[in-house]
């Protein structure tokens, strides 16, 4: 399952992973649609550049600009957090969005619990793939932790106290 | 000082209600303690030697009275009557309960505090000029722009998940008091040829594992553009800082691994996308912090106060306070002064309960209602008319807060170490007490006149030793405690990583070492010459060579059972949530 728009859907895209002894240049990309990984792209885009869905998700270590020429290709850009508390990828989506323009599905996957999604959702992400072995519904709070922030980022382009009238009211 | 808006308001409630819930998670099991760490770090929470021990931020260093007394009562409530003032200007509570842990939280939220970030891998709360709004060699007051950089990093969402923690510190005075040499980020507020307000920024300085001081990497950033500068350095710095090494994850190795220039010209393009953006600080914005730090009600009163002035003449132990615990104040017939929390025989920094109420009545009575915690862990009372000195030196003996030792050997920057901390390899507050009462005469203290001490338990530096004039760390040496010593180190104007002498001693032989240094300094200091203008003068040899001339004996005083301790650590009898117990 899959949160969007604060709500649980299936998911209609398959992740690809390499396994072991696959290689990034010789996998087999299966039809449908599939996300595959940054490598996979970086090899085969010249076969895969045709196909009309096709996501690309990125690991930490990977860099957003590396696909800046191909962002507006892909209808879904995946970031996989290996580790909650790796936080590269919370630069990465503010990038995607900001910087790079993306306007398509931009979903965190991998360790993402509810503890971080009101963050991941402040800097673009839209798509939330909540670690399995946890309860996706019960994690629905999460977006509701804060009604409001201090700073701009990719969710909102001002800052507060250009948003809002500050100050102590007498 | 700054008050909360209805925003600020909704943000700390919001906050509280977050952690509650995270806390019901952790005791239902429903988060494991891996996830739910870096969540309590985050709110200042962390699991110690004998029970939770919370850090809670003052903002700047800045309180109010209300504030002080808010941690009376947390100390009362939820402690065991006291709490310990750091170096980073917060205060931290170390006999808690995680149940509590919300409560306090709540409890905090009455009087617009918090604990946001004191800990974990984040933007950590900002250090500031203790003296900030009244230092007579202040040019430009650095605190609203510390609360405008506190809200700034206050829940940034980019930002919550750093290679490694990150902080910040901010002076607009000549001296450097805020240590901004040894932070990630130290901004210095200046005015450049044309009279505009801008920043110079270092970066990459701090202490640890490996001590570095930092670099300027711009020598003026106009002030409407702060924000987009810092977040440029923290962006840069979240994408490329180490992640595969706790220890090499500071900014400060980054800095160093690609070079200044380098990291210039990446901060510099990454600045280009954000620049004259929103976030952008508006004159608007700034105005509205800045009248939260206006001048309070000053009175027009005389430079000099003659009766204070007779009064030194004729009482020597109040001249000795004066001497050394009040300060100058940029306003005629004001001072600021400094209350001891360096009473000897008392862990440095701590407080009581009935000492924090103390100080928050003669904030109320002295000093517009007003403290400041300063990063040599005393508290400040900034705004004192200097013809109320007398009667507050008098109050301030009657609560243990007027020894006249600040900037004296006895002063000592101090760890809460081995009695509390699972990171510490040694007991640090007990070696202050060693230390602190074996000079305890205090006309040799004077003598000796301004030095710092620095004593950190472990590399973590909490005590910042690498820029103690003398430095003292505890080290490991399979399972036992020993102690190197470092000479030369300078908090700033100009900073300085001290250099290790040599070996290590052990805890009952370190009075006698500083005693030697001390030989060494009063044989070869000029007249007035401060220790560290002598250490920087004559170099370590001289010291080197003395202390390790003979072999130096153990003051055996110090072997005996009431060492082991200050405050002997019990758990709590009843069943709380740790793992530890």
């Amino acid at each position: 399952m899959l949160i969007k728009n604060n709500a649980l859907v299936t998911d209609e895209w398959t992740v690809l992973r390499l396994k072991d002894g696959e290689t990034a240049d010789q996998v087999a990309v299966p039809a449908g649609k599939v996300i595959v990984p940054f490598p996979v792209w970086n090899c085969q885009h010249e076969t895969l550049r045709g196909r009309p869905e096709l996501g690309l998700w990125l690991a930490s270590f990977e860099r957003a600009e590396a696909i800046q020429d191909d962002v507006h290709r892909f209808p879904v850009i995946a970031v996989d957090f290996h580790k909650f508390s790796d936080g590269r990828g919370y630069t990465m989506a503010y990038r995607l969005r900001k910087q790079l323009g993306f306007r398509g599905e931009l979903r965190a996957m991998g360790d993402i619990l509810r503890d971080q999604l009101f963050y991941l959702k402040r800097v673009g992400f839209d798509a939330f793939a909540v670690r399995q072995d946890k309860d996706a519904r019960a994690a629905l709070p999460g977006f509701a932790d804060f009604s409001l922030s201090y700073q701009a980022s990719a969710d909102t382009d001002a800052p507060l106290f250009r948003r809002a009238q500050r100050g102590v009211t007498p | 000082m700054y008050r909360y808006d209805q925003f600020d308001h909704q943000l700390v409630t919001e906050r509280v209600a977050q952690y509650r819930d995270q806390v019901r998670r952790r005791l239902s099991g429903e988060l494991t303690e891996d996830e739910f760490r870096v969540l309590r770090l985050q709110n200042g929470v962390y699991m110690q030697v004998h029970a939770y021990m919370m850090r809670l931020a003052a903002p700047y260093g800045l309180l109010s009275a209300a504030q002080m007394r808010m941690f009376a009562h947390i100390a009362r409530k939820y402690d065991r009557g006291y709490g310990h003032f750091t170096t980073r200007q917060n205060v931290q509570f170390n006999w808690l309960k995680l149940e509590d842990t919300a409560d306090i939280l709540a409890d905090l939220a009455t009087v617009e505090m918090h604990a946001t970030q004191t800990s974990g891998s984040c933007i950590r709360s900002i250090t500031s000029d203790e003296f900030a709004g009244v230092a007579h060699d202040e040019i430009i007051d650095p605190r609203p722009y510390a609360e405008i950089l506190r809200q700034w990093s206050t829940f940034h969402p980019e930002f919550a998940y750093l290679p490694r923690k990150f902080k910040f510190s901010i002076t607009g005075a000549a001296q450097d008091r805020a240590a901004i040499e040894v932070n990630d980020i130290g901004l210095q507020v200046v005015k450049n040829a044309q009279g505009e307000t801008g920043f110079r920024v270092l970066v990459g300085g701090g202490l640890g594992r490996t001590p570095i001081i930092g670099t300027e990497i711009s020598a003026f950033v106009p002030w409407q553009h702060i924000i987009t500068y810092v977040e440029s350095i923290v962006r840069v710095y979240n994408e490329y800082g180490r992640r595969d090494n706790l220890y090499k994850a500071r900014i400060k190795i980054l800095v160093q691994a690609v070079g200044i220039d380098e990291f210039r010209r990446q901060v510099e393009a990454e600045w280009q996308l954000g620049k004259d953006g929103p976030s952008t600080l508006t004159q608007a914005e700034l105005d509205r912090v800045a009248v939260c730090f206006a001048a309070p009600a000053y009175e027009n009163l005389p430079e000099q106060d003659a009766a204070v002035a007779a009064l030194q003449q004729s009482d020597k132990a109040f001249a000795n306070w004066v001497k050394r615990n009040v300060r100058p104040h940029k306003v005629s017939g004001y001072a600021a002064v400094v209350l001891s929390l360096k009473q000897p025989g008392f862990a440095p920094g701590d407080a009581t309960a009935e000492q924090m109420d103390a100080a928050a009545e003669l904030a109320e009575k002295y000093s517009f209602g007003e403290l400041r915690i300063s990063h040599t862990q005393n508290l400040v009372l900034a705004d004192v008319r200097q013809s109320d000195l007398f009667a507050l030196w008098e109050a301030a003996k009657a609560h243990g807060f007027a020894t006249p030792n600040i900037g004296l050997l006895t002063d000592i920057i101090c760890c809460p170490g081995g009695d509390f901390c699972t990171l510490a390899n040694a007991r640090s507050i007990t070696l202050a007490k060693a230390v602190s009462e074996r000079f305890e005469d205090i006309d040799y203290l004077q003598d000796i006149g301004d030095i710092d001490l620095n004593l950190s338990g472990c590399v973590n530096a909490c005590a910042h030793h690498h820029v103690g004039h003398i430095g003292i760390l505890g080290v490991d040496k399979q399972g036992e405690e020993w102690y190197q010593v470092s000479l030369g180190g300078s908090k700033g104007s100009p900073a300085s990583v001290g250099k290790i002498i040599g070996r290590s001693f052990s805890f009952a032989q370190i009075p006698a070492v500083v005693e030697r240094l001390l030989q060494v300094y009063v044989r070869q200091r000029f007249e007035d010459e401060r220790f560290i203008d002598t250490v920087r003068r004559v170099g370590i040899d001289p010291f080197v060579e003395y202390v390790y001339a003979t072999p130096v004996a153990e003051d055996k005083s110090l072997l005996t059972p009431a060492y082991d301790l200050i405050r002997q650590g019990t758990p709590y009898d009843t069943p709380y949530y740790s793992p530890r117990f």
